[in-house]
C-alpha cells in the first residue's frame, strides 16, 4: 500500500530533490571557495560574500534570472527561444525612446512590445507547427534589425530618474523588514492552511515538530538574507523583481493547472493531447509569458546601463538557456524548476563575479563557464544512468 | 529452427517452436496476435541474438548462432518488417545499398550504385528511377524497393511480414507475381499474414502457431480456410474471464457512419461507414485482425484522428460533435489508449500526475491546482485499482508493465466516464494482472459504465464481451451476441472469410 504517504513529515529525498541539493551544494562549493581566495589583508575574512560584494553580484543576475524564469517555461513545454536577447535590446530601446511621454508610458510599453513579440513567436509555433528553434532563431535576427532602424544606431541615454532607479537604487531598509515580516507570516499561514487542507481530505497531517520545523528554517534564512542586504543599503530594486518573478514563476509552475499542463506536453505530447489538454493555448502561453519577462528584463538592464544601445542583451538567451540547464532542466521538455533556473542564474552570476574579483582573464572566464555548463550536464546525465 | 524457446520476464513467448524452410518454397505462418509468430522471425534475424533463446536454427545443414542482424543477413536472411524500413528522404538507389555502398576510399561510386540499383529494379520489373527518394514511391513500390535491397545482399530466406497490410489489390497481385518469380529462382520464403485468402493464393506450405507452440505444418492444398481457424484459434476460453450475467441498460453511445480517412495515404480508407451502439452496463467487443481499423475507429471518435473523418456520434440520444479529445472527455467518453508508453503515460512523473492529467480541472480546480484533493482522489484510485506502488509520487515509468496500465485506467476512471474505450487494454503485461485488469472491466460494466474494448486477443474479446463485432479492412463484417460468438465464426469475419449480422 501506500506507506511513505502516511508519514508526510519525514525527508524524502526523490531524485528531482536530490539534483536540487546537488546543485546547492556545488553552489555553496562555488562560494567558499572564492571566499577563500579572495582573502586579502584588507579582508581578512575574504570579500567575495560581503554585503557589498554580495549585493552586487545579485544585481548583476537580476536580468539572466527573469529571462531564465521565463525560458525555463518556454523549455518545459518543448520549445525554446532565442530571440530573448534581441527582445530585452527593442523593448528597452523603445522604453527609452519613449521615455518623453511619460514614466508609465515607456516602462509599459516595453512590457508589451515583449508579450506581442512573444504573442507572435508563439502563435507561429503552436498554430503553424514551425519549430521554434526557427522562429526564434529568425527573431534573433529580426528584432535585432528592428532595434538598427529605430535607433538608428545610437545609443539613448536613460533620462527618467525613476525609470534609472529601477536597476540601480535600493529599497529602503525598513521595507526589507517589512517583506522579511510579510514572507514569514506567508510561511506560516500557508503551512497552517496546508495542514487543515490535508485533515479535510482525510490525509495525515505534519507534526507540530516537522510544521515548526518548516516555518523556522526558511525564516532564518529571510532573516539573514534581509540582514545582509541592508549591511549595504537595502535589498537592490532588481532583486526585488527578481524574487517577485521567481515567486510567482514557481508558484505557477508548480500551483496551476497552466503549469502542469506545460509539463506534460514536454513530458509527452501525444498523452497530454489524449488527455483533452489543448496544447497549442498553453505553449502560446508559454511563449507570452517569456516575452513579457524580457521586456521586464530589459527595464532592469536598460535602467542599470544606463542607457539603452543597439547590441543591449546580445547573447543573453544563451545565458538565460545556460541557467536553465545548469538548474537540471532538460531540454527535451517535461523537466525543470523554476528554482533549479535560478540557481543555475546565481551561479553562473557567482562565477562571473568571483572571476572577475580575482582577476581571471576574459579568455578563461569564458572557457570556464562553458565548462561548468557542460559538466553540469554530464554529472546529470551520469547520475541518471546509475539510477 | 528447432524447438525455439523464448522467455519473457513473466511470459513464455516460444515453447519448443519448430519450423523448417525448403528451398523455391512459400512457407505461410499464421496464428493470433501474441501467437509467437515476430518473437521466431526476431530470432531468425539475429535481433534476439543467441543465446537468448533455446533450440537451434540450422541452415544449409549447419548449425548457425546469430550474434546480431548483421550476422543473420551474411547468412542470407532477409527480413520484411511491416513498418518499412527505408530512409524515405535518400534516392531508391541509397535506400537499396545503404551501408554497402560501392566505394573506394570512402569515395561513393555512384555511377555503380545507379547501375547497379537499376538492374535489380528492372529484374523485379519495377519500372522506377533508382534516383528518386523513396518517399515519392506508393507503399507498394516503396515495399518491393525493401525486397530489392534483400536481393542485393544474395538474400536465400526471404521472410515477409504482413507485406499486403497496406498494399491496394493490384500492387499485391504485382507482389506476388514478384514473390513466384523469386520462388522459382530459388528463394525461400516466410509469408506471414492475417489474411488467409492471401496464404492460400500463394503458399506451398503452412505452419499455425499458438500460445508459443507449433500446432500443425501442411501443404496448402490439403487445408481450407476453416481447418487454418480452427487450428489457429483452438483453445477453450479459459478461466481467465469473471462470468458476466447481467441486463444492459440504455444505448448511452452511439456512432454511425463512421469513415476515417488514412493520414499518410489520401484516399485510403481505414474506416468505411462502421456503426455501433454502446449501452449502460455492457461490454461491447471490437474484434478483428491488426489492419482492420479497430484503433482508428476508436481515436477518431475521440476526436484524436490527425487525418480527414467523417461521424455521427450521439451520447445519451443526443447529437454531439467530437472533434478533440476535450469535446470527448466532456461527454463524458474516457479512453485507455494503446501503447501506453507512447500514448498513455508521461513515464517520468509520477504516478498522482499521470492520473490526474485528464481531470486535473475537476479534481483541483480550474487555474489552481490543489495537491492535497489530488493526493487524496490518487491514493483512493490506487487501492480502488489496487496498483501495487511504495507511493502516488512514483515517477510511472518505474511500474510494471500491469501497474502502468492499471495507472491510465485510473486516470480515466477519475474524469468519471459513462462510456470507456479500451484499446489493446492488456497487451504486454503478465497473466495475473490481465485476470485483475479482467475482473475490473466486469465490475465497471456492473456498475453502470458502458464498455467499448478493442483487443487482438481473441479470447479476451469473447471473454469480456455481452456483444461483439468484428472489424475486417475497415468494415463491419460480423455481430455476434455472447452466446454466439464462437471463435471460429468470429475469426471467420475478421479474416473476411464470412459475414454475418446478429
Amino acid at each position: 500500500m501506500v506507506d511513505s504517504l502516511n508519514t508526510p513529515g519525514r525527508l524524502k529525498l526523490r531524485t528531482s530533490a536530490l539534483r536540487a541539493y546537488t546543485m546547492l551544494l556545488a553552489l555553496m562549493a562555488i562560494w567558499v571557495f572564492f571566499q577563500w581566495a579572495t582573502i586579502d589583508q584588507y579582508h581578512p575574512y575574504g570579500l567575495f560574500l560581503g554585503a557589498i560584494n554580495f549585493s552586487k553580484l545579485l544585481q548583476q543576475m537580476a536580468v539572466t534570472g527573469v529571462l531564465a524564469v521565463g525560458m525555463l517555461m518556454v523549455i518545459v513545454c518543448g520549445n525554446i527561444d532565442l530571440s530573448v536577447g534581441a527582445v530585452v535590446g527593442l523593448a528597452g530601446g523603445i522604453a527609452a525612446m519613449t521615455q518623453g511621454r511619460g514614466l508609465v508610458t515607456c516602462l509599459v510599453l516595453a512590457v508589451v512590445v515583449g508579450l506581442v513579440i512573444g504573442a507572435v513567436q508563439g502563435a507561429l509555433v503552436a498554430y503553424l507547427n514551425i519549430p521554434s528553434f526557427i522562429v526564434t532563431l529568425g527573431g534573433l535576427q529580426a528584432w535585432r534589425g528592428v532595434i538598427l532602424k529605430l535607433t538608428k544606431g545610437a545609443t539613448v541615454p536613460v533620462e527618467l530618474p525613476v525609470f534609472r532607479s529601477l536597476g540601480r537604487d535600493f529599497v529602503d531598509p525598513r521595507i526589507g523588514y517589512g517583506l522579511a515580516a510579510a514572507g514569514i507570516a506567508a510561511l506560516a499561514w500557508s503551512n497552517i492552511r496546508r495542514n487543515r487542507a490535508r485533515r479535510r481530505h482525510g490525509l495525515p497531517q505534519l507534526s507540530t515538530v516537522a510544521t515548526v520545523v518548516r516555518i523556522v528554517v526558511p525564516s532564518i534564512g529571510i532573516v539573514a538574507f534581509i540582514l545582509l542586504m541592508n549591511q549595504a543599503g537595502g535589498v537592490p530594486i532588481p532583486v526585488i523583481f527578481l524574487l517577485a518573478v521567481a515567486l510567482a514563476g514557481a508558484f505557477l509552475t508548480t500551483n496551476t493547472t497552466f503549469g502542469r499542463y506545460l509539463y506534460a506536453i514536454g513530458g509527452n505530447p501525444d498523452a497530454a493531447r489524449l488527455s483533452g489538454i489543448n496544447l497549442k493555448r498553453y505553449i502560446l502561453g508559454a511563449f507570452c509569458l517569456m516575452g513579457a519577462l524580457a521586456g521586464l528584463a530589459s527595464l532592469l538592464h536598460t535602467a542599470r546601463v544606463g542607457s539603452a544601445s543597439p547590441d543591449a542583451g546580445t547573447l543573453m538567451e544563451l545565458d538565460a538557456i545556460a541557467s536553465c540547464v545548469i538548474g537540471g532542466t532538460s531540454l527535451m521538455g517535461g523537466r525543470g524548476t523554476v528554482f533549479g533556473a535560478v540557481l543555475g542564474a546565481l551561479i553562473l552570476a557567482s562565477l562571473d563575479n568571483g572571476m572577475s574579483l580575482l582577476n581571471v582573464e576574459n579568455w578563461a572566464q569564458y572557457v570556464v563557464k562553458g565548462g561548468v555548463l557542460v559538466a553540469a550536464v554530464g554529472f546529470d546525465m551520469f547520475g541518471r544512468r546509475k539510477a | 529452427m528447432r524447438s525455439i524457446t523464448k522467455s519473457f520476464p513473466g511470459v513464455k513467448a516460444l515453447d519448443g517452436v519448430s519450423f523448417d524452410l525448403n528451398e523455391a518454397e512459400i512457407h505461410a505462418l499464421v496464428g493470433e496476435n501474441g501467437a509467437g509468430k515476430s518473437t521466431l522471425i526476431k530470432i531468425l534475424a539475429g535481433v534476439y541474438p543467441y543465446p537468448d533463446y533455446g533450440g537451434e536454427i540450422v541452415i544449409q545443414g549447419s548449425e548457425r548462432r546469430f550474434a546480431n542482424v548483421r550476422e543473420s543477413e551474411q547468412a542470407g536472411v532477409a527480413v520484411i518488417y511491416q513498418e518499412l524500413s527505408l530512409v524515405k528522404d535518400l534516392s531508391v538507389a541509397e535506400n537499396i545499398f545503404l551501408g554497402r555502398e560501392p566505394q573506394r576510399f570512402g569515395i561513393i561510386n555512384w555511377q555503380e550504385l545507379h547501375s547497379r540499383a537499376q538492374k535489380l529494379l528492372d529484374e523485379l520489373h519495377l519500372s522506377v528511377d533508382a534516383r528518386i527518394a523513396v518517399r515519392h514511391l506508393g507503399i507498394g513500390q516503396q515495399q518491393l524497393v525493401e525486397i530489392a535491397k534483400a536481393l542485393s545482399q544474395n538474400a536465400r530466406i526471404l521472410v515477409l511480414d504482413e507485406p499486403t497490410a497496406a498494399l491496394t489489390d493490384a500492387e499485391v497481385d504485382t507482389l506476388f507475381g514478384i514473390l513466384n518469380k523469386l520462388r522459382d529462382r530459388g528463394v525461400a520464403m516466410i509469408y506471414i499474414s492475417h489474411k488467409l485468402d492471401e496464404v492460400f493464393r500463394i503458399s506451398d506450405r503452412v505452419t499455425v502457431l499458438r500460445d508459443g507452440r507449433t500446432i500443425d505444418t501442411k501443404l496448402t492444398a490439403d487445408l481450407d480456410e476453416a481447418g487454418v481457424i480452427a487450428r489457429m484459434v483452438g483453445r477453450e476460453v479459459d478461466q481467465l474471464f469473471p462470468a458476466a450475467a447481467h441486463v444492459p441498460g440504455e444505448v448511452v453511445f452511439e456512432a454511425r457512419n463512421v469513415t476515417v480517412e488514412d493520414v499518410s495515404v489520401p484516399g485510403k480508407l481505414l474506416v468505411d461507414t462502421v456503426a455501433f451502439k454502446a449501452r449502460k452496463g455492457e461490454v461491447l467487443g471490437i474484434a478483428g485482425l491488426m489492419g482492420s481499423g479497430r484503433s482508428e475507429l476508436l481515436m477518431a471518435l475521440f476526436g484524436a484522428h490527425a487525418g480527414r473523418k467523417s461521424a455521427e456520434t450521439l451520447v445519451n440520444n443526443h447529437r454531439v460533435q467530437i472533434n478533440t479529445p476535450a469535446d470527448a472527455i466532456n461527454q463524458g467518453i474516457g479512453f485507455v489508449t494503446e501503447d501506453r508508453k507512447r500514448y498513455g503515460l508521461i513515464l517520468d512523473q509520477t504516478i498522482l500526475n499521470n492520473m490526474t492529467l485528464a481531470c486535473l480541472r475537476n479534481v483541483s480546480g480550474r487555474f489552481l491546482t490543489n495537491d492535497d484533493a489530488e493526493t487524496a482522489a490518487g491514493e483512493r484510485a490506487v487501492s480502488d485499482l489496487r496498483i501495487k506502488t511504495t507511493s502516488v509520487l512514483t515517477l510511472a515509468g518505474t511500474l510494471s508493465g500491469g501497474n502502468q496500465q492499471k495507472v491510465v485506467l485510473a486516470k480515466w476512471l477519475l474524469t468519471r466516464p459513462r462510456v470507456l474505450f479500451l484499446d489493446e487494454p492488456t497487451r504486454g503485461i503478465d497473466v495475473g494482472a490481465k485476470q485483475e485488469i479482467y475482473t475490473q472491466i466486469r465490475e465497471l460494466a456492473e456498475n453502470g459504465l458502458a464498455i467499448v474494448l478493442v483487443s487482438s486477443e481473441l479470447p479476451e474479446v469473447l471473454g469480456l464481451s455481452d456483444r461483439v463485432i468484428v472489424l475486417h479492412e475497415g468494415r463491419v463484417t460480423g455481430e455476434f451476441n455472447r452466446a454466439d460468438a464462437t471463435p471460429e465464426a468470429v475469426m471467420s469475419c475478421a479474416t473476411g472469410h464470412a459475414r454475418r449480422a446478429a
